[in-house]
């Protein structure tokens, strides 16, 4: 088993569309505007729970430039998904503040916000909760977001942690995040003679389509040529089915619906709060021999979604005895959704700080610690793995960070009034291949024109396609033209779960394999083959998986408690990087999400009023270009021959993974203090009577 | 958002006489605060005036060695003047501690006085809130409070801050603020500009309606001012607004406090001048345990909120932490 050759593979190719891009004549999905556009606005509703008893429409439908007025009295039927976001004007239940109860349509922005608010709701409140209690009463879920069982488990746990030497406990809590993706979630949907022709801001065009068409029973075409970011948050929302019906009544004019910055807010998803109860229990010499992880988190009352935090805890680390579980607490929210490193992200934090405890308590340096508990296969199910650079990446990344420079001892590093400290945090995401693409490969005009409908969101895939086509068919990138974006091109599955290169980029090889089985060096004009994606052979036979270690230098200011983080370093085992300066800035990207995670990102929910009252830039911090200061990514040499023929892990996600705990970490080793809630701010070390 | 008219008058005098004239009317400058309430439906004005064409853009230098700030000039432009940022360094750093450059090229210096606070309710019409309708109650108290005051709170009124970093600075200077009123001109030291609630929140100053703001003075700079400083702290390393401020001032001679102004951002309805900890500290040794039990003086009248929603008691230790970082630094110490 080897992995192919390559050429253009491993080599930093501009990114194809980078020119566009800069100029400003890249497409996104609300710049497809053709003359004749109606602007939609959208009636949300105003409380959690209830039910609409009137809506008056009249004042609304008297403004001059109004076209239309949806509400749920007009709307059609729509088909079932089995996703309840998708039952747009379906009823007058209320599930969630911010739920679309109506909808206008105008010739001009200003017209359809004005129209809008003329529009009166009649609604019997219900009582609500929308404030997450972590000792609220829980439910068991049937299955986590990721599909995987709610609980797992091996040996007897509980029995050990009592027999354990050295026992850490601790409670470690995340809070409920948005996505905020720069391009806010927009549609451009047109109706033709019963044909919905839809530009939308969509992680996967062909999902989209299968959806729209299940709701509408119509023919769909979505395209999506650029997608500003999605992160998790660009499945197919309540937004799309809304503009798609407002397209409905007025067949031949182009709906354009583009998402305010509030309502991203509540209708496009986010990262539910958790609190996890971590234990662990080791021998005096290291050796873990009890993991438990007990997670509970929020969920939508109305839409299930269970991050499933404690995965990754299932194959980090050895430990003869050990447990994790998740229960959910239902709120009247809407409904929370993948966020970059759904599960992994928030989990790491719990079982990465709890690793840094446990090395505390047992005054050994914390990468040692890791590195004794390396498993020999795949602690719960047996198998082995098919690479696992885990500790490779513990031993160069410190040698790289100058980790042993540093006194293990907390509270040593004062320099001009900022206490130093540094700190580690691993991670790990699964290495995943997505069934059901398609692509096709047609040599005319001397180009190879590659088509599969993938979705490039920012990540690069154009230009990764691109070079795994041109490594597969043995020709120079010059010469081959990606098609993507579209579902007039063969399927693709999503950009998600960082599956997206490896899903599409197999199914491309396949067909470049058949193109040349078939038509050998030198094709004729219209040759063409195709493939559908092929199943690994090796799946079931091995754990594959994407591991980091992520370092942190963290600075918390003697007088003010600010803390800043002026360094971080990750150090990544993924397999083949396609394309350093691509992957490169893919993982520092998630690195400054981790450090934004750690610091500053949190949505507060004022259960009062049942909305996330931080709702926009100047009340949600994410990370700015000031905080971030030296973010190096760094990757081992690693070979893998099992997960598909580039031999190219997923590296969307692993990113983020590992960041928050590191400088929780380095935070403590700085300071002393130990934070267990994000995000860390001044105030966890002024309240702290240790400054 | 509710229809209104534009005005753009050529005269302040026509501009004062278009609000005067027009109870819901409204100044419009670098719109960077207005335009948003407008979006958000916290304000509903009949009618902008605009008043750029009205408010002078130059900075002069006055007879006494002080400058006059045309109420037009844009805060970047006040940040980069030289004869600012030697005279008067807190004021120079204050603004290039806020916003944007894309804001603060937009911002004028009037407008930045007169910008509205940052509670997250006053800007959601859905939620209660007294100062922007006072037979509502304040949602704050018992919510998101993290950013409130903790000084000059009434009970059960308004706990919002002053946003504007420009302020406090201008007050540890004592700027004085010249004003085109319905009646004519006057000048109200910049102390005297802002309110605390008291039983009036939707008033933030003491500016009646169509009172024009035309130019801020800068008296000529003592050696404290001179030797100031502007030090924020926020939540995130730039592009947020402080959860404290401070704007201090320091003369020290021979190792004693010969002069000091010291004033506070994001502790209360305005810019929070601590006369307390300046009395306490004139004359005192300028050492790190004076500077403490200065600003624990000041501190005596704080009113800390707690909230479920998070409150912010925490904003004792930071505000003396930062003060005390702040002056040992203007002493020659490591900040
Ligand atoms: C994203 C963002 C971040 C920001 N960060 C900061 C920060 O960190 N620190 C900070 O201090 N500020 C910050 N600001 C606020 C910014 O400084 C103010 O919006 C700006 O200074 C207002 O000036 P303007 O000319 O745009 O005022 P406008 O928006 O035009 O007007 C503001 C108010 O003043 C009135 N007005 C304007 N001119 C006059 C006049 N001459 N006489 C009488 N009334 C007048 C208007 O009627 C209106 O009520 C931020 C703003 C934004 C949008
Ligand atoms: S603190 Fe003031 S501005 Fe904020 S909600 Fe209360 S009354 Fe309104």
């Amino acid at each position: 088993m080897t992995t192919m050759d390559a050429r253009s593979m491993g080599t930093s190719v501009r990114r194809i569309e980078g020119p566009d891009k800069v100029t400003g004549t890249a497409t996104y999905a609300g710049d497809s505007v053709a003359d004749g556009t109606l602007v939609l606005h959208p009636v949300q509703a105003g409380v959690a729970r209830g039910e609409i008893t009137a809506i008056d429409t009249a004042a609304a439908q008297a403004l001059p430039g109004v076209v239309a007025v949806l509400t749920h009295r007009d709307a059609p039927t729509l088909g079932d998904t089995g996703d309840p976001e998708h039952r747009v004007l379906q009823g007058t239940t209320i599930h969630h503040r911010g739920q679309y109860v109506a909808a206008v349509l105008a010739e001009h922005a200003e017209v359809a916000a004005e129209a809008a608010r003329l529009v009166v709701v009649t609604v019997d409140e219900n009582p609500s909760t929308t404030g997450f209690d972590p000792d609220a009463q829980a439910y068991t879920p049937s299955a986590l977001a990721n599909g995987q069982p709610p609980d797992s488990g091996v040996g007897d746990p509980d029995a050990a942690l009592a027999a354990a030497p050295v026992v850490v406990r601790a409670s470690y809590a995340t809070p409920m995040e948005h996505h905020n993706p720069m391009e806010p979630h927009t549609t451009t949907a047109t109706w033709v003679d019963g044909r919905i022709e839809v530009f939308e801001a969509t992680q996967g065009v062909e999902s989209s389509r299968q959806t729209l068409a299940t709701l509408f029973d119509a023919e769909v075409v979505v395209h999506a040529s650029h997608v500003g970011g999605g992160f998790g948050s660009k499945g197919l929302h309540a937004g799309t089915v809304l503009a798609v019906l407002a397209a409905r009544t007025v067949p031949g004019r182009p709906v354009r619906f583009a998402l305010g910055r509030r309502q991203m807010f509540e209708t496009v998803g986010y990262r539910p709060a958790t609190v996890q109860h971590m234990a662990l229990g080791a021998s005096r010499d290291g050796r873990l021999e009890v993991v438990t992880h007990d997670v509970v988190g929020a969920t939508a009352r109305y839409k299930e979604f269970v991050e499933p935090a404690g995965g990754s805890t299932r194959s980090m680390y050895a430990a003869p005895h050990r447990r994790t579980s998740h229960r959910a607490v239902p709120l009247d929210l809407d409904g929370p959704t993948y966020m970059r490193g759904p599960g992994e992200a928030p989990g790491s934090f719990g079982l990465e700080c709890a690793m840094d405890e446990l090395a505390v308590a047992l005054d050994l340096d914390p990468i040692d610690l890791r590195v004794r508990n390396e498993p020999e296969v795949h602690p719960e199910n047996g198998l082995p793995f098919s690479s696992r650079g885990l500790v490779e990446c513990l031993h160069a990344g410190a040698e790289r960070f100058g980790w042993s420079s540093w006194d293990r001892t907390p509270r040593r590093r004062l320099v001009d009034g900022w206490w130093h400290g540094v700190g580690v945090g691993c991670g790990t995401f699964p290495t995943l291949r997505f069934p059901g693409s398609a692509a096709e490969i047609t040599f005319t005009g001397g180009r190879y024109v590659v088509a599969i409908g993938a979705a490039d969101i920012g990540q690069g895939a154009r230009t990764v396609l691109t070079q795994i086509a041109a490594d597969a068919l043995g020709v120079d990138v010059g010469s081959i033209t990606v098609e993507i974006g579209s579902t007039q091109v063969p399927v693709g599955s999503i950009a998600g779960g960082s599956a997206g290169t490896a899903s599409w980029g197999s199914t491309v090889v396949e067909a470049a394999d058949r193109f040349r089985d078939k038509y050998g060096e030198n094709p004729d004009d219209g040759d063409h083959a195709d493939a559908a994606t092929p199943d690994n052979p090796w799946a079931g036979e091995y754990a594959m998986a994407a591991y980091c270690a992520q370092f942190a230098e963290v600075a918390v200011h003697a007088d003010t408690g600010e803390i800043r983080v002026p360094r971080l370093l990750g150090m990544f085992g993924v397999g083949r990087i396609l394309n350093p300066t691509l992957g490169r800035s893919q993982l520092q990207g998630g690195m400054v999400w981790g450090l934004s995670m750690a610091l500053h990102e949190e949505s507060v929910v004022d259960p009062r009023f049942g909305e996330v009252i931080n709702h926009d830039f100047a009340g949600y911090h994410v990370a700015s270009n000031a905080d971030v200061r030296v973010v190096e990514a760094e990757w081992i040499d690693e070979d893998d021959p099992y997960i598909n023929p580039m031999g190219a892990k997923g590296i969307g996600e692993i990113g983020i993974v590992g960041v928050s705990a590191a400088i929780a970490n380095a935070a403590y080793h700085a300071t002393g203090v130990r934070v267990r809630s994000l995000p860390i701010t001044c105030d966890d070390f002024l309240t702290s009577g240790l400054l | 958002m509710k229809p209104f008219t534009y005005a753009r008058p050529s005269e302040a005098s026509e501009a004062v006489a278009a609000l005067a004239a027009d109870p819901d009317a409204r100044f419009l400058a670098g719109g960077t605060n207005l335009l948003d309430h407008l979006k958000l439906g916290v304000v509903e004005p009949s009618q902008l005036v605009d008043v750029n064409r009205v408010t002078s853009t130059a900075i002069e230098d006055l007879p006494d060695g002080g400058l006059r700030i045309g109420a037009g000039v844009p805060n970047s432009d006040l940040a980069a003047d030289p004869r600012v940022r030697e005279r008067y360094p807190a004021v120079a750093a204050a603004i290039l501690a806020g916003a944007s450059g894309q804001l603060r090229n937009m911002a004028s210096t009037g407008g930045n006085l007169l910008q509205r606070t940052r509670c997250v309710y006053f800007a959601d019409p859905t939620t209660p809130c007294t100062k922007r309708d006072l037979s509502q109650g304040c949602s704050a108290r018992e919510g998101w409070a993290r950013y409130h005051a903790i000084l000059g709170t009434a009970a059960d009124g308004c706990i919002a801050t002053h946003p504007s970093d420009l302020a406090v600075a201008l007050v540890a200077v004592d700027a004085q603020v010249q004003v085109l009123g319905p009646d004519g001109a006057r000048t109200i030291p910049i102390g005297e500009l802002h309110r605390l609630p008291g039983d009036d929140p939707t008033r933030d100053t003491v500016l009646a309606h169509g009172d024009l703001i035309t130019a801020v003075d800068l008296p000529a700079p003592t050696p404290a001012v001179r030797n100031s400083t502007y030090r924020k702290v926020r939540d995130r390393a730039s592009y947020a607004f402080a959860l404290v401020s401070a704007a201090v001032a320091l003369e020290v001679r021979d190792g004693t406090v010969a002069d000091v102004r010291i004033a506070l951002g994001g502790v209360a309805h305005k810019p929070w001048r601590a006369t307390v900890a300046e009395a306490a500290l004139r004359g005192r040794p300028a050492t790190d345990d004076e500077f403490r039990a200065a600003i624990a003086a000041e501190l005596d009248a704080a009113e800390p909120v707690r909230s479920p929603l998070g409150g912010n008691t925490f904003k004792l230790p930071l505000v003396t932490g930062t003060v005390v970082s702040t002056l040992r630094g203007l002493a020659g110490g490591t900040a």
